[in-house]
């Protein structure tokens, strides 16, 4: 039996003397998953998702990706696990303002050290499969949200992750278009078994998920298959 | 080859906000400017000291006759006639003496047909072409033969010959010196100013025997007012000193007691004495405008730093897709460098720019030199590395969560 690819024990989160945000997390997630993380705002999901997307570090327990422990690897190869494994889709979309579509979704394969005419070739291929090819030289602010999300969820997919991570991807958008992209979501996880970790904390979002863990005050009260 | 991108997206953020960029710029482009031009200022007045010492001769000294005091009035050198042709061959024989040209000279008005022109006159005989490292361009020199004959010939200089004859060849013309007539035999080359900004070309040559018997109706017969002495080489000048003043002591019978009647002055040190002031004039001129190059710099940090604090949050997106601490240090480190080196461009340019209208303005020499181009160049380099240094390391420092957090 291949081992998990997220492993997560003990996990604890403390900023300074405040109570802590996470106590004693423990789950694993198997590769080719599709779970949502639920709970209130200020439960410790998001702090949750950014430890998971090694953004940010654990006060104390074990969090292995790939059976790799994390506490133990220095930020170069962080960087290079969030850029070769991991994908994220954030909330306010957070795409560079001052670069053009295709530039925002090549960057990843920037810092992964692909050429001008690969970058170029792949971030065009992906803009086509979020059906925006025609856009590829305007600035995010011309469009709109839910277009700027596609964007968002082209730059994730480029480099290929085994892992999407996506906070609130919604958040910013109206039922329509949050349908639709919950779709492509699905699409991922069903046709390029790409494992999708959902933070969010409305339950018809979370329904497409196929596993539920539900933060409440910093613990797991819930961890289900639907 | 991600080295080839960060530039490229370093290039990216200075084109995205360019007024800022462009106001960055300004004090490396002025700093620059300002480095180039001072140096191209201070390399022309170097090389226009170092022609002057050039056309003066090398190795040079002249012995003046020495002053006269009459009722405790006390006259200046060469007022009397102390030294003599006889002097001038003596030191002729001197071991470490190369050239010797006895010289008397005064004003005297020349005429060639309806041309008049007042110049100096000089007496003297042909190692003088040695000894100041003059050539004739045209003609011929005098001879010993001239000297023994009192021949009336003469050597013209540029600017006589520009006055008297215009365009026409003045050889083997007759003009008239004091109502004397004389044959031009040769034109002296150009020498242009002395230190002293003397008109060196403003001159005529004639056998010093001539001089004295036609001229300037000398009343001590072969008497001389001052004798240019060439040494043999830079190293000897001292001891050629000394052996002349020990010569002429003799000559003269002047006990160790008594005062000279001679001086002899070394022309060649008080030439690279000139030579080292402008040196340093150049230098600190340079050093100053080395100032405004690190003033530059400061400026360049400071815009990198606000630009740092500005751009928080697109480093947190760079980094949460996979970029490196390296990454972002070098993107931010050669944002700053590049700005740098466009400033320096543009700063090159208008010094090179300003140097040649100064030189135009107040018909100088400016000399811009590719080491002071270039050396600016290295200069601005190095100041964008030092100064973008700080705020990059602060950029790549940033926590990813925090970054991505900042509002």
């Amino acid at each position: 039996m291949p081992r998990p690819l997220i492993s997560v024990s003990g996990l604890y989160k403390q900023y300074l003397e405040n109570v802590p945000v996470l106590k004693d997390i423990n789950f694993n997630i198997e590769s080719g998953e599709f779970v949502a993380i639920m709970g209130h705002s200020g439960s410790g999901k998001s702090t949750l998702m950014n430890i998971l997307g090694c953004l940010d570090t654990a006060t104390a327990g074990h969090y292995f990706l790939q059976d790799r422990d994390t506490a133990t690897l220095s930020s170069d190869e962080l960087a290079n696990l969030r850029n070769q494994l991991i994908g994220f889709v954030f909330q306010g979309f957070n795409l560079l303002p001052r670069s053009s579509l295709l530039e925002n979704i090549a960057l990843p394969l920037l810092y992964a050290g692909k050429s001008k005419s690969e970058r170029r070739d792949k971030a065009m291929q992906m803009l086509n499969r979020v059906g925006l090819s025609e856009f590829g030289e305007r600035r995010p602010n011309q469009l709109s949200g839910g277009q700027q999300q596609r964007v968002a969820i082209a730059r994730a997919l480029v480099n290929d992750p085994k892992l999407i991570l996506a906070d609130e991807p919604t958040g910013n958008l109206d039922t329509q278009t949050s349908e639709d992209i919950m779709k492509i979501f699905l699409d991922m996880n069903t046709e390029q078994k790409i494992t999708i970790i959902l933070v969010t904390h409305e339950p018809d979002i979370a329904a497409h998920a196929k596993r539920m863990i539900l933060v409440k005050d910093g613990q797991i009260e819930n961890d289900k298959s639907t | 080859m991600i080295v080839g991108a960060l530039l490229g997206e370093g290039w990216a953020a200075m084109l995205a906000n360019r007024m800022r960029t462009l106001l960055t710029m300004l004090g490396m482009v002025f700093g620059v400017g300002a480095v180039i031009m001072m140096m191209a200022i201070g390399q022309g007045a170097e090389l226009m000291v170092n022609e002057s010492i050039a056309s003066m001769g090398s190795n040079l000294f002249i012995v003046l006759s020495g002053s006269t005091s009459a009722g405790g009035t006390r006259q200046g050198s060469g007022t009397v006639p102390t030294l003599t042709l006889a002097d001038s061959e003596a030191i002729r024989e001197l071991p470490e003496i190369a050239a010797v040209a006895p010289n008397i000279f005064n004003s005297a008005q020349l005429i060639y047909a309806s041309n008049n022109w007042s110049t100096q006159v000089a007496g003297t005989t042909p190692p003088i072409l040695d000894v100041r490292d003059w050539q004739v361009v045209t003609g011929e020199g005098f001879k010993d033969s001239d000297i023994r004959a009192a021949t009336r010939v003469l050597l013209m200089g540029q600017t006589v010959v520009k006055n008297l004859f215009g365009d026409e060849n003045p050889v083997g013309k007759i003009v008239r010196v004091k109502n004397s007539p004389f044959l031009v035999l040769g034109v002296l080359a150009q020498k242009g100013q002395s230190l002293d900004g003397r008109d060196q070309d403003d001159t005529v040559l004639v056998p010093i025997t001539t001089a004295q018997r036609q001229l300037f109706g000398n009343q001590f017969p072969g008497m001389v007012r001052m004798i240019l002495v060439k040494a043999k080489s830079a190293e000897v000048m001292a001891k050629a000193e000394q052996e002349m003043v020990d010569l002429l002591h003799t000559r003269h019978r002047i006990h160790a007691d008594k005062e000279n009647d001679f001086s002899v002055r070394n022309l060649t040190a008080l030439a690279q004495a000139a030579a080292s002031t402008t040196e340093a004039m150049s230098t600190m001129l340079g050093a100053i405008a080395s100032v405004s190059l690190l003033v530059g710099g400061i400026g360049i940090m400071n815009i990198m730093l606000v630009s740092v604090t500005e751009r928080t949050r697109e480093i947190g997106i760079r980094m949460a897709i996979g970029a490196r601490n390296g990454d972002i240090l070098l993107q931010f480190l050669f944002e700053a460098v590049m700005i740098s080196l466009a400033g320096s461009f543009i700063g090159a340019v208008l010094g090179i720019a300003c140097a040649y209208l100064y030189s135009q303005i107040y018909e100088t020499l400016a000399v811009v030199t590719l080491s002071s181009v270039l050396m600016a160049f290295g200069v601005a380099a190095s100041v964008g590395v030092f100064f973008g240094f700080y705020p990059a390391r602060k950029a790549a420092n940033l926590k990813p969560i925090e970054a991505l957090r900042f509002q």
